[in-house]
């Protein structure tokens, strides 16, 4: 048997991936055909095809665990809890976005068209089984991230928080690249569970530099510190709907990734990178809560409160057990919840043609819209952690797993820092409760009151019934032990 | 004679080299995307030098796929920096400071 034989490899797996790949190239043409005229059309489109996406990867067997493309994609419970997370997020978005956009009139067919080559790019990253598919994933997601940062091409702001997501994204990739070299020239492979194999549980000088090269790659695209500084600009640059994009979806597919990376290819070299995720941890928890106190704009306080967000979640990789992965999942769910329903009640917030976006402009909002300040008020009750809404069991969990770990000083640290950042969310509240009011805003639009009450529902009520978001982080965490 | 550590060297200087062109630059946005060229070019000449070391090909498609990635990189750049242009009229880097804080 000499000649080559060629086995088509199984496209089962792949089938979300693939619905929404050969459905937005439909788009694709549709808009090029139709023109301005498209648009509508592409948004519902859009919006099904997401939606049908997420309800494959539901549909997918529950104890699945297979890989295809010659071992470069796996499908596993973690895999399809991430995706159903960035799916609900991408849906979020194109919910989110067309008022806004028709009001600021940028109400092009390519938005939808970007969010959905970006949800595919997020994707294969929270799939990747090798460095290759997750590098191309990452730079899928990147690409079309960076277009819909400048997407308001008229705006001096938007551009340039374009520009500078732009060059600190292809440094990153390019750092994250550097190191896939270097473990790619040290184990022979860049197969994850190849690497595995190779490192025998140890790990040499070159390896130890490209596990630090990938760190720093991926603590971008998480917006961890020291890698943050884009963030805020970014931010407080793009369109409030982009905002709110960048802060759900692609933050899940970041944290996947990372997951990936390290409990995937490095789990027997943990000694390595536990003390760097710590470090990165304290550090993202820190600066989360102490930067965010002075902000006035609420754009860029969710953007500290997402660097800080980023660090709680990551105290669950740092302790490296099936218990801190489960957290980290949990946090996911809830940060993602948290987010989009502070951003569609942030999106509301406008009269006529003009968007209002800093603190003191929710003044008095318990007076002219008292259900839209209750919402906003669970919202940041729950990112301070104070029971019994979601956000403090998100916190509890990966706490009680770092104790579990033995890292009680970064549980302490993360009460402390966690304390803290309360300050500037209770901030909040009062200045919609107890301040004078100003005249009212507009009636919301129905996208934002979806989305509003479904994210209010998942914060409010998680505690009647944690079961199923548990059992689906758990199944999730065991998948990859 | 030219070993695997050469090769290391090299692309070992053009990364550093690549990462201060976007620290220290202080003049021009296209000097920016010029470094981050030569941080991939870098990356390329590490994959196809171990790739060579190795005798295993993984090293050399995945440069491939970095090549492509990075042309479709530079093309959305540089369309990002026409449209910052035509707002600015100025692609310097001092002058991409809208927001700060």
């Amino acid at each position: 048997m000499t000649a080559a034989q060629t086995v088509l490899p199984t496209l089962a797996p792949l089938l979300p991936e693939l619905i929404l790949a050969v459905g937005v190239m439909v788009l694709i043409l549709y808009g090029a055909f139709r023109g301005e005229r498209s648009v509508e059309g592409v948004n519902v489109g859009a919006l099904l095809l997401l939606l049908l996406a997420f309800f494959v990867v539901v549909s997918q067997p529950a104890g699945m665990k297979v890989t295809t493309l010659s071992g470069a994609f796996i499908s596993d419970a973690f895999s399809r809890v991430m995706k159903g997370l960035i799916l609900l997020g991408s849906s979020a978005t194109i919910l989110l976005s067309r008022d806004y956009f028709q009001r600021e009139r940028i109400d092009r067919f390519e938005y939808p068209i970007l969010i959905v080559l970006c949800t595919i790019g997020m994707m294969v990253m929270a799939s990747a089984n090798d460095l290759i598919a997750l590098y191309l994933g990452l730079e899928l997601q990147s690409l079309a991230a960076y277009v819909i940062a400048a997407f308001h091409r008229d705006n001096l702001k938007s551009t340039e928080a374009g520009l500078k997501y732009f060059v600190l994204g292809a440094l990153s990739s390019g750092m994250l690249l550097y190191g896939a070299s270097l473990v790619y020239g040290f184990t022979g492979t860049v197969s994850f569970p190849g690497i595995v194999s190779a490192l025998h549980g140890e790990a040499g000088f070159g390896i130890v530099l490209g596990i630090v090269f990938v760190a720093a790659g991926v603590a971008f695209k998480m917006s961890a510190v020291p890698f943050h500084m884009w963030t805020p600009d970014v931010y407080e640059g793009s369109p409030t709907p982009v905002t709110a994009f960048f802060a759900s979806a692609p933050k899940m597919a970041a944290v996947a990734m990372t997951v990936r990376v390290f409990i995937g290819a490095f789990p027997d070299v943990t000694a390595i990178w536990q003390q760097i995720i710590v470090f990165v941890s304290i550090a993202s928890m820190a600066l989360g809560s102490f930067a965010a106190i002075g902000q006035r704009n609420i754009k860029r306080l969710m953007a500290y409160s997402s660097i800080g967000n980023i660090g709680y979640a990551l105290i669950g990789l740092a302790a490296g057990s099936q218990e801190g992965v489960q957290g980290v999942v949990i946090y996911m769910i809830i940060y993602l919840a948290m987010t989009l329903g502070a951003f569609a009640i942030i999106l509301s917030l406008r009269r006529r043609d003009e968007m209002f976006e800093t603190i003191d402009d929710l003044s008095g909002l318990s007076r002219t819209h008292p259900v839209l300040a209750f919402c906003l008020a669970m919202m940041m009750f729950s990112l301070a952690g104070i029971p019994p809404l979601a956000g403090f069991f998100a916190k509890f969990y990966v706490f009680a797993a770092a104790i579990k770990a033995g890292l009680v000083t970064l549980a302490v640290i993360g009460v402390v820092t966690s304390v803290v950042g309360a300050y500037y969310y209770l901030r909040i509240v009062k200045v919609m409760y107890f301040d004078e009011a100003k005249a009212p805003y507009e009636a919301m639009a129905p996208g934002l009151r979806i989305v509003l009450a479904i994210s209010s529902v998942v914060v409010i009520l998680f505690f009647l019934l944690p079961g199923p978001l548990r059992g689906a982080a758990d199944a999730a965490a065991r998948s990859l032990f | 004679m030219i070993g695997l550590s050469h090769y290391l060297t090299v692309a070992a200087i053009l990364f550093t080299l690549g990462v201060l062109g976007i620290f220290i630059n202080r003049k021009n946005v296209i000097v920016i995307l010029m470094s981050v060229e030569l941080i991939l070019l870098a990356v390329n000449i590490n994959l196809v030098a171990f790739s060579t070391h190795l005798n295993d090909i993984t090293g050399q498609v995945f440069a491939l796929f970095v090549l492509t990635v990075a042309a479709a990189e530079a093309a959305i750049g540089l369309a990002i920096l026409v449209v910052f242009f035509r707002n600015r009229g100025s692609i310097a880097v001092e002058d991409v400071s809208m927001m700060k804080g």
